[in-house]
């Protein structure tokens, strides 16, 4: 600890002098409110600090006192369910305690100190651990089972180990290292800033199901894997983002509120106890981790919520979990930097941005990943990371929009046009990409149908002509078009509206499993085959393009998981419908 | 007895660097004297160990370097309440300016405020009706929301803000209520407007007006909102009144800040507006909302004109990325005359489906308002199509969606200044509308709904 003092405050940005030896990134107390702030840059005598609270009434003179330890975050059981603020200060608990409004200078450690946990040995005396091995289990919610592991770095055997009630504080096991014994609490720290170890990481190759029609079959994201979202105001980022953080099949959500509403965090909280997980059946909230800095709440802390949050994720990572990490959004997180950057007279690259901006962004997408975690037993844990991002103006060409294209694998694009129909998940499929399409085709040939990838193809086929159709209708009208013409566009209407739209808002419809996305797909390109065999045969397009069945097709989407086998009853009425007696099977529909 | 300094050095635009100052605070409000004795305010924007930079937020002219006096107050800039501030002016400063009697402060409260925490927030869910269909049944506005009206010179958003001002009200309640309304930078013509309307329906007793014209300072600006912001809290969580936010014009705000910017020198984001614009705005419009336990409620109508009707501008595009929606204003619809000019297509209320349904208005609304919505951009759609082909080239189904689009600007849309139409009325004409469609295109409602509501419209 050494103490300096501050010689000049230009909002967010502090300058001190006088401290003995500081390091970059040290966290420091400001001014006698004891303020959090970390120092970004060093000249000489000189530490810049940027503060996470807000600087009113500081003044030259202040004393600063750098602790000389990295900003850090508590890891230990407790965390799932919590709210934090941008530096892990528990909101829940400071609303307890000091009131409506957030108030500066407040210390609350992030895990409760008071809390006793039932600890279970995995491991006995005498036993040699390495890091990461699980020396005991803590049920830490109803869903979560937390792995209490050894802490990186330390390797030795078990001296002692009980089972019983412990707060996190509290020794639960003692490892005799090569230096010394070591004590092993539930509660262990980890500088923000720094990726979290593991053995090995390997390229993802598993759907993360989100749920969402448009994202599973089209443009899948994978455990372990990254994607962006980006769009104009009102296109639905956020809905997009909540719907995935409730319907993922991820078994941990960290959902990283950064720079944005304060009344969205608040839906969260208020909806997430009331949600039920459909995987486990139980309160979605069981299994989310809340990072709150909302637009609002001091700038510099904004710019630490999203390393917090990736923390918190790689922590349940190393346990063995599937863990997404959500962060809305990181175009407020780019601000943030810009805004510290301005401060400290930086030279500017784009649009004012840091010339690091890039870089920066990249470094932390990077700490997504499917990995070994460390430990004997070779577990595996995954840390997917969707980001959305607010162009300004919906101008994807802006710098923050473009260091994120050049990471990321996955691109939903949304757009406004669409969200003004009402079409929602409002993402364009045609300029929208996946880079795990061509890995996670097995897997679905394995988990779904062997036929689901060409269905796809199909369909995605069929929406591609559309375009070029509507361009031509545009021009001399519908009127124009060949029959097979119009059979593309009606059956390209059908699956933008029976397949691709979806209600975040509608019981039945918020969700679609996989096997019922297969076969609503699958529905709607048989009644696009049949139709055709029939066009060809003759049959006038206006007929088919009013066969009642079609009604049915439309409202497909909203039949129960519990009733798909009404499936099998709409294909086979498709054939009643529109196929006359003569009923030859035509040869593309196998598995029909 | 406050320290007094008369070491200014420069004074450039709003800015008054002053040399030699100890003890000084940043964001502390000072007082400076001006050579004529007349005192204005300002606060401190950067502060190093003798150096101090001050904004003046009154105009600089008559201030030199020699003479100029300079007092650290070493507080921040409060405004002082009471429950007497009802029904009071005050000018963008928080000074009285109506000849009233001076206000004993119940309080003073600094205006900056401290950020709500997320937690202690309740969600917005009481359905506020206006009496206006564009908005009560597409773009429905809840207690503790942030709506922005954008608009465009020469639109008639002055007439809208007032009319939402004069009908707003919930459903089935009687809670004490109160507007409050911050002018920044419109001209007397515009604020005389609003002080003749909220006089003329005694609205008046129930309001508290902060007006900073045109020709006032553009700094003072900075402060207004703020004002009117600290006094909304405590009337709503305080006094647990329901506070009406009305903040005109939000552009004129905005470039008050560029105008510091640009005098400090930073390095400027979009437009020559300051990288920090989205974090200043979060600071005003964050400051609507609920908190739990807390009876009051704060819902802002920001209005902003956008230049030249630009949404991608950075002011409407800031804003509109931390409102909870916006009520977009249309040229076209205002030159045919259609008042409300509301362009509900890409007008957004992101707290609806909260706001509305079973036991909030009816349990049609929802897919109701969906399905209107699909129908007029697919028939805005045709109409666009038939300027270019002509009419006859359009499908029959089509030629019904023109159909329905016309009739719904012209009997959806349109309506009165002083017409205050229920919900239940702005629901019937929708589905009184959506008759004009044939059945099948109705996917967006459920057929129960088709039959309860369209038999009853067409029965009537």
């Amino acid at each position: 600890m050494s103490e300096g003092r501050i010689v000049k405050v230009s909002g967010p940005l502090v300058v001190a002098r006088g401290l003995a030896n500081p390091k970059m990134y040290d966290l420091v107390k400001v001014g006698e409110n004891l303020l959090m702030g970390e120092i970004i840059e060093l000249r000489g005598d000189f530490a810049s600090i940027q503060v996470y609270e807000e600087t009113s009434g500081l003044g030259p003179g202040d004393q600063v006192i750098d602790t000389g330890q990295p900003l850090s975050v508590e890891l230990g059981p407790g965390l799932l369910s919590s709210i934090y603020d941008g530096v892990q200060r528990p909101l829940d608990v400071i609303r307890d305690k000091y009131g409506n409004y957030v108030t500066r200078g407040v210390e609350e450690p992030g895990l409760d100190r008071a809390r006793r946990w039932h600890f279970v040995p995995k491991v006995k005396k005498g036993d040699r651990v390495v890091a990461g091995d699980i020396l005991g289990e803590v049920e830490e919610t109803t869903v979560i089972t937390h792995r209490v592991m050894v802490p990186p770095g330390m390797e030795g055997t078990v001296l002692q180990i009980q089972e019983g009630e412990f707060t996190v504080e509290e020794e639960v096991a003692v490892i005799s290292t090569s230096s010394g014994e070591r004590p092993v609490t539930m509660l262990q720290r980890w500088p923000v800033r720094k990726a979290r170890p593991y053995i090995e990481k390997w390229a993802p190759h598993q759907p993360l199901v989100t749920g969402q029609r448009i994202v599973d079959t089209f443009f899948p994201i994978a455990k372990g894997g990254t994607a962006c979202v980006p769009g104009p105001f009102g296109s639905g980022k956020t809905v997009l983002q909540h719907a995935i953080a409730k319907w993922a099949d991820s078994q941990v959500v960290v959902f990283v509120g950064c720079g944005e509403r304060g009344n969205e965090m608040t839906d969260v909280l208020l909806e997430f106890p009331e949600l039920t997980d459909p995987y486990s059946g139980e309160p979605l909230l069981k299994r989310t981790i809340l990072v709150a800095n909302t637009s609002n709440m001091p700038v510099a802390a904004r710019e630490a919520s999203v390393y917090t949050g990736i923390t918190l994720a790689e922590y349940y990572r190393d346990m063995g979990y599937n863990v997404t990490l959500q962060a809305d959004s990181t175009s407020r997180w780019a601000e943030a930097l810009r805004e510290i950057s301005g401060r400290l007279e930086e030279m500017p690259g784009e649009e004012g941005y840091p010339a690091y901006l890039g870089t920066r962004l990249a470094a932390f997408y990077e700490r997504s990943g499917k990995v070994i975690c460390l430990g004997s037993d070779n577990r595996e844990g995954s840390v997917s990371v969707i980001g959305s991002v607010s162009p300004p103006g919906g101008d994807l060409s802006e710098p923050v929009t473009q260091a994120t294209l050049r990471v990321v694998k996955v691109f939903w694009g949304l757009e406004d046009r669409l969200a003004f129909a009402r079409h929602f998940p409002a993402i364009n499929w045609l300029n929208s990409y996946s880079l795990y399409l061509d890995k996670t085709e097995d897997y679905w040939r394995d988990e779904v149908d062997p036929v689901f990838p060409d269905l796809r193809k199909e369909a995605m086929a069929i929406l591609q002509r559309e375009a070029e159709l509507l361009e031509i209708a545009r021009l001399v009208g519908v009127e124009a078009l060949s029959p097979q013409e119009r059979l593309i566009m009606e059956s390209a209407k059908s699956i933008r509206e029976d397949f691709l739209q979806q209600n975040a808002f509608d019981d039945a419809d918020a969700f679609t499993s996989l096997r019922k996305q297969f076969l609503l797909l699958r529905l709607i390109i048989s009644f696009h085959r049949w139709a055709q065999d029939e066009l060809e045969k003759g049959k006038d397009i206006q007929e088919l393009i009013a066969a009642p069945i079609r009604e049915d097709i439309a409202r497909a989407k909203f039949i129960p998981e519990d009733q798909l086998h009404r499936f099998d009853d709409l294909e086979k009425r498709i054939r009643e419908e529109i196929v006359p007696v003569r009923a030859e099977v035509p040869s593309e529909n196998r598995g029909t | 007895m406050l320290k007094e300094y008369l070491t200014v050095k420069e004074i450039v635009g709003p800015l008054i660097l002053v040399e030699g100052v100890e003890g000084a605070r940043y964001n502390e409000l000072v007082e400076v004297e001006f050579p004529d004795g007349s005192v204005g305010l300002g606060n401190v924007l950067e502060v190093e160990e003798n150096l101090v930079l001050l904004q003046s937020f009154e105009a600089t002219s008559g201030l030199n370097v020699s003479q100029t006096r300079v007092r650290f107050t070493g507080k921040s800039l409060e405004l002082p309440v009471s429950r007497d501030i009802l029904g009071r002016v005050f000018d963008g400063l928080g000074r009285p300016m109506d000849k009233g009697p001076r206000i004993i402060p119940d309080k003073r409260l600094d205006i900056n405020g401290n950020p709500i925490n997320p937690y202690a927030r309740d969600y917005p869910t009481d359905f506020i009706q206006t009496g206006i269909s564009a908005i009560d049944g597409l773009n429905p506005l809840v207690r503790g929301q942030k709506l922005p009206i954008f608009s465009g010179s020469g639109l008639p958003h002055s007439r809208l803000a007032a009319q939402i001002a004069r009908q707003s009200g919930v459903l089935g309640s009687e809670e004490e209520f109160a507007v409050i309304f911050a002018a920044m930078g419109i001209t007397f013509e515009e604020a005389d407007f609003f002080i003749q309307e909220f006089r003329s329906t005694a609205a008046i007793e129930r309001a508290v007006l902060f007006i900073n014209l045109a020709d006032d300072p553009a700094i003072e600006r900075i402060a207004t909102p703020r004002m009117a912001l600290t006094a909304a809290e405590y009337l709503a969580f305080e006094l647990d009144m329901h506070v009406l936010v009305i903040l005109i014009d939000m552009t004129y705000y905005c470039e008050a800040l560029r105008e510091i910017s640009a005098a400090r020198k930073e390095v400027p984001g979009r437009r020559g507006y300051p990288g920090y614009l989205y974090t200043d705005l979060a600071t005003i419009y964050e400051r609507a909302g609920r908190i739990k336990e807390a009876k009051g409620s704060i819902t802002q109508i920001p209005v902003l004109t956008m230049p030249d009707d630009d949404k991608t501008h950075p002011i409407p595009d800031l804003t509109g990325y931390i409102t909870e929606g916006q009520i977009i204003l249309s040229r076209d619809l205002n030159r045919r005359g259609i008042y409300p000019p509301v362009d509900v297509l890409p007008s957004l209320s992101r707290l609806k489906e909260k706001g509305i349904g079973e036991g909030k208005t009816r349990e049609d609304h929802s897919p109701l308002s969906n399905q209107l919505f699909s129908a007029y951009a697919r028939g805005k759609e045709a109409r666009e199509l038939s300027v270019i082909l002509g009419e006859a080239a359009l499908s029959e189904v089509d030629k019904l969606y023109v159909r329905f689009s016309d009739q719904f600007e012209d009997r959806f849309i349109r309506q009165g200044e002083y017409e205050d139409r229920p919900i239940e009325e702005t629901l019937t004409i929708g589905w009184e509308l959506l008759g004009l469609l044939p059945r099948a295109e109705l996917k967006r409602v459920k057929e129960e709904q088709i039959k309860k509501y369209m038999q009853r419209g067409e029965a009537d």
